[in-house]
């Protein structure tokens, strides 16, 4: 398959839509668009399981290299490993709600949609990347779609809003970049050219000292973009400010473009640096649990709880990064994946409920599950799947986690992990609180009684994100042996760096 | 007779801007009445048709016993400066219609043009500083074209002023540099150079005299009041040709004739790079008019592309050519629509753009696309151009001065998005009426928009200009 294809779907969508006159028009033509996208992610993931059913063993499939400025050795290279298809269907999925829930986008409507799409392109370019400078490319092709998507169709402080997510992930770029200019010298060894190859780079095995001094601006730097504390602050005002469809995007993608640079660029290709710095990386991640989840609970309006809540399930992912072991990789990666779905569906319900009842704050909210059901019914899907029920996916993500984390021994690893389990308990009350109050009880507004139910674009949108949790809840081993080659891969190249432990697939 | 065709082939983009100049003379004293169109779109061909001519390489030369020499590197920079020129001449289309001195103006611009291509040319310090002078003078007179507005000339006052100081600088380090050495020409010089105390004299005073030019912190002060003053075209000609014909040439110095001191500049330019991204960003973040806050966003991008050359790799002078390139393109977007807008409706704050989005779509992504370019944001070309000029910098392994330049393009970040927020999101009571475009700058629109898509994605053009680049 040629996975060019998968960036330049976007790309001929937005320029179609371009030339759509009718806003009709232009939503069908996203919505096509987005849905082609959705079958061909689906139809690599049939390819890519049938050719390593084939047994074809390369770490990487469907590679495509094409000269792109020679005289550097930068390349665009793009392949995929199972991380990377579970990435892009994730996207695809996100992608497609997002543009459903988009159908109300009524002002500038043509604008809203290329630079959504455009800001889809990023991603799926970003996850099929092996070339550090094109994978660097498509990490910062994304700051222009969100800065005008914030800052046009957001609502509250959304030019502030705009203004400190483009600032604070362009210093995550800054410093990604430094890392990269670190690896990319660091590479040739005597007189060769230098190179921004992921596979090569790999084989090489840098130097301790290399490693010590680069791993931290690339972990930081993608740690950024995924809420490393204390480079959380974006999250909150960022997700909050932006329109339904950018806050999906933003929390269910953009996020875990960190949390993958941070497995796959930092981890990867700098085993020995991981394992030192691993302390570091498990006291930040703890931190952004435990601070996320009490922070959320203070929150008074929807998007606020999702946004601080996604500081703390994000902290799961660079916590199961920061233990190296290989379970709790898996369970980051699976965190990364239920997460992307489970905001996405959260922030889809909080904008549907917002553009019915024009208030996101709790305390006017009530009695909702009367008005209209079925919206009521997703919401309280996302927040149990965010409290970690067993059956859905955030339960599966967790307790990957959770194991992997306890392979690792020392008093400071089994604190934090008994810490984190811990702050499953918080999110249960925020969640359920925040449940509670807006959907149960009598129902706080009159003006809320005429209020109509989802419509066939938002069903969709809730059904589609839904199935996806199900389906990692109830049958979590097709994604766990998806992910098992690249984590296993992670864990060999690592050799006696990192504490291996029996790896647990939940099934 | 065959020499006579080989010196005049080799000189053919200096000589068809000569040309322009005298036929442009000619209208002028001439007995016929000329109409101002015709004049403008008579020049305009002309310079198209020089851009053609520099596509067609020919065999290196050296002409007048070394003090012209002319290879593919320099006929390749000569085009770029024409284009250049012949963008902002289209875009100054609805300035230069209702002005009445349109000879005077072309005059004045292609002689400073004519001068650019003489001093990147120069395998001589004299023809070097002959080069520059010529272009340096009439540069002044243009600065006051706006001829009414007291700013104008007050501008070309400091201009002129600082220039000649700069230039006084220059020459006093060339006569030392003479006494030093005994020899003006490059080659003579390099291999005459040993770092004694008295030659690193005379290099730090030429090392100014450039410093001056290309605007960088502390020899920047001229800058923001005479970009401001001037009319947009001469700032945007002062902004990008004038600038990137210098970078040219230093590039070139610096590589080929003080080789022999790179130990020494190489300091010296990180200090001056550092000055000027940190002290440009910074006076451009507070800055209310446009041109003002281009002003210093092109101090901080003089420092960027000082960066690049501290590297002094192949992949240092050919970041600087490549960045050059994507600049012209971007920098003369955003001038071209400052250009257009202050002369239909005279206004030039940030804040007369609020709203501009309402009114005006293709102006604003233009405008949009090409601060996103000046910022380095993919898919712009300034992306690349930036990341290179970084890389290049990085190849000495002194990251910590890279990490500086790269938390800079942060802030830079702040300033540009100001005014596409301006542009996009915010309102106010009298926005800036719908405005009718011309079909010639539209055209030059085109040309930047395309040149700032997709330069980035065409690596050729980087690998063509790494080929003919130098380092060592």
């Amino acid at each position: 398959m040629n996975l060019s294809l998968l960036v330049l779907m976007p790309l001929i969508t937005a320029v179609a839509v371009l030339f759509c006159s009718r806003l009709n028009g232009i939503r069908w033509v996203s919505l096509a668009g987005a849905t082609v996208q959705l079958l061909l992610s689906f139809g690599l993931l049939a390819l890519y399981w049938r050719e390593r059913a084939a047994g074809n063993g390369a770490a990487m499939l469907f590679e495509y290299r094409h000269a792109w400025f020679p005289s550097l050795n930068i390349w665009y290279h793009v392949g995929v490993d199972g991380i990377s298809v579970a990435m892009i269907l994730l996207t695809a999925f996100v992608m497609e709600a997002a543009i459903l829930v988009s159908w109300k986008v009524e002002s500038m409507s043509k604008e809203f949609f290329v630079l959504l799409l455009l800001l889809s392109a990023g991603g799926y370019g970003f996850f099929l990347s092996l070339d550090l400078f094109t994978l660097f490319f498509f990490l910062e092709v994304s700051v222009i779609p969100k800065f005008l998507l914030i800052g046009i169709w957001g609502s509250g402080r959304k030019e502030y809003s705009a203004m400190k997510l483009a600032l604070m992930l362009m210093s995550g770029s800054a410093l990604v970049f430094i890392g990269l200019l670190g690896l990319y010298y660091n590479t040739g060894g005597a007189g060769g050219p230098h190179t921004f190859d992921w596979l090569a780079i790999a084989q090489m095995h840098l130097p301790l000292e290399v490693q010590r001094e680069f791993f931290p601006f690339l972990f930081v730097g993608f740690g950024i973009f995924t809420a490393l504390f204390p480079f959380h602050t974006w999250v909150p005002d960022g997700h909050s400010s932006a329109p339904t469809a950018a806050s999906m995007f933003l929390a269910g993608i953009s996020m875990k473009l960190g949390g993958y640079g941070c497995l796959r660029v930092a981890v990867f290709l700098m085993p020995d640096a991981a394992k030192e710095y691993s302390p570091v990386i498990i006291l930040l991640a703890t931190i952004a649990i435990v601070y996320g989840a009490f922070a959320t609970m203070m929150q008074k309006d929807l998007k606020y709880i999702n946004a601080y809540s996604s500081i703390s399930h994000c902290g799961f992912i660079l916590l199961g990064i920061g233990m190296l072991t290989g379970t709790a990789i898996t369970g980051a990666v699976i965190q990364m994946i239920s997460h992307g779905l489970m905001t996405a569906l959260f922030f889809a319900t909080i904008g549907m409920i917002y553009d019915r009842t024009h208030t996101r704050l709790v305390e006017r909210l009530g009695g909702l599950l009367k008005i209209m059901p079925f919206i009521s019914t997703v919401f309280v899907i996302a927040g149990l799947c965010s409290l970690g029920l067993p059956g859905l996916s955030g339960f599966v993500a967790e307790i990957t986690v959770f194991m992997g984390s306890w392979q690792r021994t020392g008093e400071m690893y089994r604190l934090a992990t008994i810490l984190a389990c811990a702050s499953i308990v918080i999110t249960a009350v925020y969640i359920l609180r925040a449940t509670g109050q807006t959907i149960m009880g009598p129902v706080k507004d009159l003006r809320y009684n005429g209020l109509t139910d989802a419509t066939w674009n938002e069903q969709l949108a809730g059904i589609l994100l839904g199935v996806g949790i199900f389906a990692i809840g109830v049958a979590p081993f097709w994604l766990s042996e998806l992910l098992a080659p690249g984590v296993s891969a992670i864990m060999d190249h690592a050799g006696k760096a990192f504490t291996v432990g029996k790896a647990i697939i939940i099934k | 007779m065959l020499m006579w065709v080989g010196i005049l082939l080799s000189l053919r983009q200096e000589l068809m801007v000569t040309i322009i100049i005298f036929l442009l003379l000619f209208a002028k004293v001439g007995a016929t009445e000329y109409k101002t169109g015709v004049v403008l779109n008579w020049v305009n061909v002309l310079l198209l048709v020089n851009f053609a001519l520099g596509f067609f390489p020919l065999s290196d030369a050296t002409l007048f016993s070394g003090m012209f020499h002319t290879n593919r590197l320099i006929v390749l920079e000569k085009n770029m400066l024409n284009l250049g020129t012949l963008i902002i001449s289209l875009q100054a289309y609805d300035w230069l219609k209702s002005h009445r001195q349109v000879p005077e103006f072309y005059m004045l611009l292609l002689a400073t043009l004519v001068g650019f291509f003489f001093m990147i040319s120069a395998g001589n310090l004299l023809m070097f500083y002959l080069g520059l002078e010529l272009s340096t003078i009439p540069l002044a007179a243009l600065s006051s074209f706006d001829l009414e507005k007291r700013r104008s000339s007050e501008s070309a006052m400091k201009f002129i002023l600082s220039s000649a100081f700069s230039s006084a600088l220059l020459l006093f380090g060339i006569s030392l540099l003479y006494g030093a050495t005994g020899t003006l020409g490059f080659d003579a010089i390099a291999s005459r150079l040993d770092g004694s105390a008295f030659q690193l004299f005379a290099f730090i005073l030429i090392l100014s005299g450039f410093a001056f030019k290309v605007s960088a912190v502390p020899f920047h002060l001229w800058t923001a009041d005479v970009y401001e003053g001037s009319p947009v075209a001469v700032t945007a000609y002062l902004s990008v040709v004038s600038k990137g014909a210098v970078f040219f040439v230093f590039v070139q110095v610096l590589y080929t004739v003080f080789k022999p001191l790179a130990g020494n500049w190489y300091r010296i330019l990180i200090l001056l790079s550092v000055l000027s991204m940190v002290v440009g960003n910074l006076f451009a973040l507070r800055q209310d008019s446009l041109k003002r806050l281009l002003a210093f966003s092109s101090i901080a991008q003089s420092g960027f592309i000082l960066a690049g050359i501290t590297g002094s790799s192949r992949a240092g002078e050919a970041s600087v050519i490549y960045f050059i390139l994507v600049y012209i393109f971007s920098n003369l977007g955003a001038f071209g629509v400052v250009s257009l807008i202050s002369a239909k409706t005279g206004r030039e704050g940030i804040n007369d753009y609020k709203g501009l989005y309402a009114t005006n779509p293709w102006l604003s992504w233009i405008m949009a696309i090409s601060l996103f370019s000046l910022a380095g944001i993919p898919p712009t070309a300034g992306f690349f151009g930036k990341l290179f000029l970084l890389m290049s910098g990085a190849g000495k392994g002194n990251y910590v001065f890279i990490g500086i330049a790269a938390l800079n393009m942060v802030v830079s970040l702040y300033y540009y998005l100001r005014v596409i927020k301006a542009i996009f999101m915010d309102s106010q009571p009298q926005p800036i009426g719908r405005l009718k475009i011309a079909l010639l700058p539209n055209i030059a629109f085109l040309v930047c928009l395309a040149g700032v898509v997709l330069t980035g994605f065409l690596g050729w053009i980087y690998d063509y200009i790494y080929s003919l680049s130098i380092g060592f």
